[in-house]
Parts: C-alpha cells; structure tokens; sequence
C-alpha cells in the first residue's frame, strides 16, 4: 500500500523534525531514566511505541463521544488500562523483561508523549492516522533513546547489551570506564548534543535571536 | 444527545471506568495462574543460584526437585516448627516471605550437592530505592558460606543494581559468618577496604546505599538464625 505524503509526514515527521524528544522536548524524565544500559531502553522503546499507537486507536475510535470536560481523565484511563495490559501480560509471558524493567513500564503513563499525542492528534483524526502518528512518535522517541543507551552503556560500563566490548588491552593501558556516565546528567548532555547536531542540521529548526 | 450535558458525563464515566475495571479484573484472573508459576520459578532460581547452579527457567523446577531435599520453618531458638517441612511451592516453607510475615517461622532450604548437604536461608533488607533480598547457602558446618545470590525490586542500573551480577555474589564463597567472639556475619566495605574484625567482600563503587543494605541485610536477616547455625556448629 503506497502511502500518501500526509501519511508518510505523520508516521515519519517525528522521526526528524518533528521528534518529540529533541524537538518538541517531550519525555524527557524517562529519557533519563532508562538510558543507562541498552536493554531497557530498547524494550522501553517497544513498550512505548505499542501504548502510543494502540491508546492512539482508541481514542480515535471514542473522539466523537468523549465529553470535552473530562476528556483528559478518559485519556488517563485508557493509558493506564494499556500500561497495565502490557505489564501483567509481560509478567505472564516474559517475566525477565518485566523484572528487567520494574518501575519503568507503570512510568509509561506519566510519559509526557503519550498524552501529548492522544490530547494533540488523537483527538482529532481518524484511527488510521492516529496509529501511524503513535507508530511513529514510539519509534522517534525510541530511537534517541536507544542512541542515548549506546553511548551511556558503551563509555559507562564499557559493555553493549551487558556484553564487554572494550577489550581488555585497553583498560590494562590505563583506560577507565566513566562512572559519570551512569548518572542522569550525563543523559541531559548526550541529549543535548543530539540536538546540537539536529538543529546544525536542520537550519529551519533554530530559532530567530533577537 | 448533548455531549457536554452533566448526566452524559457522569454516564461516560461511570460506563468506561467500569469496563476498564472488568477488562482488567478479567486479564489477571486469566493470567493469575501462570504469573504465580513464573515467580515461584524465579524464585527456585534464586535459591539454585545461590547454590551455585545457574539454571535457565524452563528446567528450573526440575533441577529444584532434584536438589532439594527437604524445607521447614524453624523456631526463633533453631529449633524446627512441627509439620511444616515440604519442599511443595504451596508448602510453608516456599511460601513464606520473610520481608513481609515470619511469624509463623524462619524458613530453612535442605539441598544436596555432591552427596553434601548444603542449608539455604532468605534473607530481606532495604536498598536506595526499594527491597533488596537474597539467599545464602551455607555448609554444613553453620559457618562456611557456600555460595549467595542477590535480587532488587528498583536499584539505579549499572551501580547498586550490579549486586546480582556473578561478580558480586561470587565474592561470598567460602567466608565465614562467626568469628572468635560469636556471629559476625560477613561486612560489605568500600573497595579497597578493609576490616579486621570479620570476613568482609568488595560493595559496589557508585552504589554505596545499596552496599550498605545488603551489610544490614546480612546481619539482621542472617542473624535471626544463629541459633540454628549455632546448632550446626557444635553438631559437627
């Protein structure tokens, strides 16, 4: 099925310029929070990107019957029934992962993208749309989280998914792994070095300075 | 029907939450069974590993069968509670959870290595974040730990959640939990030093908190059983 170009923007507008993390500056507090080691942030990524699109769906579907007063409490409840299905199904079918990400996976609701996206487009545009919007706000969000990971775990803990890629000569010459790296304000600047490049990049993006 | 009317909003309420309240009552009791089997398999593994076997999940259960000899509860003064000996998951001794609820009894895992009996006991303690627990398997001897294993609910990856790793447990073979002057159990110190008094291991750098837990967790959750290994001690 060939995508039209307003379908291809909105499943690929947030992989670039419209990413929701070094954009719209969006999530960042899990950004943080998981980037530590690769594993969790890429199944952080996953369990992201399939709550946006299916949370996405459903309130496309109820749009025309949500009471504009309360519709951000039913945005709530139908993001954290979601969370809640994917945790109790990882606990049943994939108990590692579930233990793996502990806390972070009941994060997911306070996720600021989810409910940007439910309340920005959701709302406003069919089911379709909606599921390639939360698709591709999953994915853009995913992947800075993923680079973030590489970089932390890599200088960090000088390992890839927990297996040593640094060898063993370069430590014995006196190499360290950077402990700082672990920490949260490491991501801060991993993040806003990705956006440094971004914006050098993208010359639309920068801002007119007084 | 008018969308913004209070009544319509009331019923929407009331409507969605109830279905979303079903939905996932409906989710866990179908899943209830299989989550229950999946701790009670993460939690042989702990007590395999902390016996020195890394068993992957889908023959854990048997490997647990085999090694397990017996389990029980035990009194505050070492001596074992009547009728609560099984190594059944539904049997007192796999059920209890120490951090929650040992007044009933401290529960006591009989293994067999090679021919040689090994006890494996829980332990419960609090880290940075959340709960840390473990087991610790110990000679015959009461003394002599065999081999440890560690879990966290939610310490910092890459710093104090690096106490599961082999690394970590490892360093507890074959220290001891008495010295001359009684029970000591083992310390855990910052890297690179040292104490005197006890058998120590390296804690965690960047994960001091958590280091600390696990030193308050051995003395306190292991301490509650010196009687017991007391027992084993002058039994030898």
């Amino acid at each position: 099925m060939a995508l039209s170009n307003k379908t291809k923007e909105v499943l690929l507008g947030p992989l670039n310029k419209n990413n929701p993390v070094i954009v719209q500056v969006l999530g960042i507090c899990s950004a943080l929070a998981v980037t530590s080691k690769l594993e969790p942030a890429v199944v952080m990524a996953i369990s992201v990107t399939v709550v946006v699109a299916f949370a996405n769906v459903i309130i496309s579907l109820l749009r025309k019957t949500i009471p504009n007063r309360i519709r951000i409490i039913v945005q709530l409840v139908v993001a954290a029934a979601l969370v809640t299905l994917v945790s109790e199904v990882l606990k049943a079918f994939a108990y590692d992962v579930n233990k793996q990400l502990s806390v972070f996976v009941g994060l997911i609701v306070t996720n600021c993208i989810l409910m940007g996206r439910l309340e920005a487009f959701a709302l406003g545009n069919g089911p379709w749309p909606s599921f390639l919007d939360g698709i591709g706000n999953g994915l853009g969000y995913g992947w800075i989280l993923v680079a973030v990971g590489f970089f932390r775990e890599l200088l960090g803990s000088g390992s890839l998914f927990g297996h040593k890629v640094i060898p063993q000569c370069v430590y014995d010459a006196g190499y360290k792994d950077n402990g700082l790296m672990m920490l949260a304000p490491m991501a801060i600047l991993i993040v806003a070095c990705i956006i440094w490049i971004h914006r050098a990049r993208n010359k639309d993006l920068q801002e007119e300075s007084n | 029907m008018n969308r913004e009317g209070s009544t319509y909003t009331i019923v929407y309420a009331s409507v969605m939450v109830i279905i979303v309240a079903v939905a996932l009552a409906f989710t866990h009791q179908v899943l209830k069974d299989k989550q229950i089997k999946n701790e009670n398999i993460d939690k042989m593994q702990q007590i395999l590993r902390s016996l020195r076997l890394d068993i992957p999940a889908n023959s854990a259960e048997a490997k647990y069968n085999e090694v397990i000899k017996n389990a029980y509860l035990i009194k505050a003064d070492g001596s074992v509670e009547e009728g609560t000996e099984g190594v059944g998951a539904n049997d007192p001794a796999f059920g209890t959870d120490i951090a929650k609820d040992a007044s009933k009894g401290l529960p006591v895992f009989e293994a067999e290595i090679d021919g040689v009996k090994k006890f494996v006991i829980p332990m419960a303690g609090k880290g940075l974040w959340g709960l840390i627990w473990g087991y610790l398997a110990i000679d015959a001897d009461g003394n002599s730990i065999y081999g440890a294993d560690f879990s966290h609910a939610s310490e910092t990856p890459g710093l104090g959640a690096e106490i599961v790793t082999p690394h970590f447990r490892n360093q507890f073979e074959g220290k001891h939990l008495f010295n001359a002057g009684g029970f000591s159990s083992v310390a855990v110190v910052k890297p690179g030093r040292s104490v005197s008094d006890r058998d120590y291991v390296d804690g965690i750098s960047g994960g001091t908190i958590t280091s600390r837990g696990v030193d308050d967790m051995l003395l306190d959750s292991v301490g509650k059983y010196k009687d017991f290994l007391l027992k084993l001690h002058s039994a030898q």
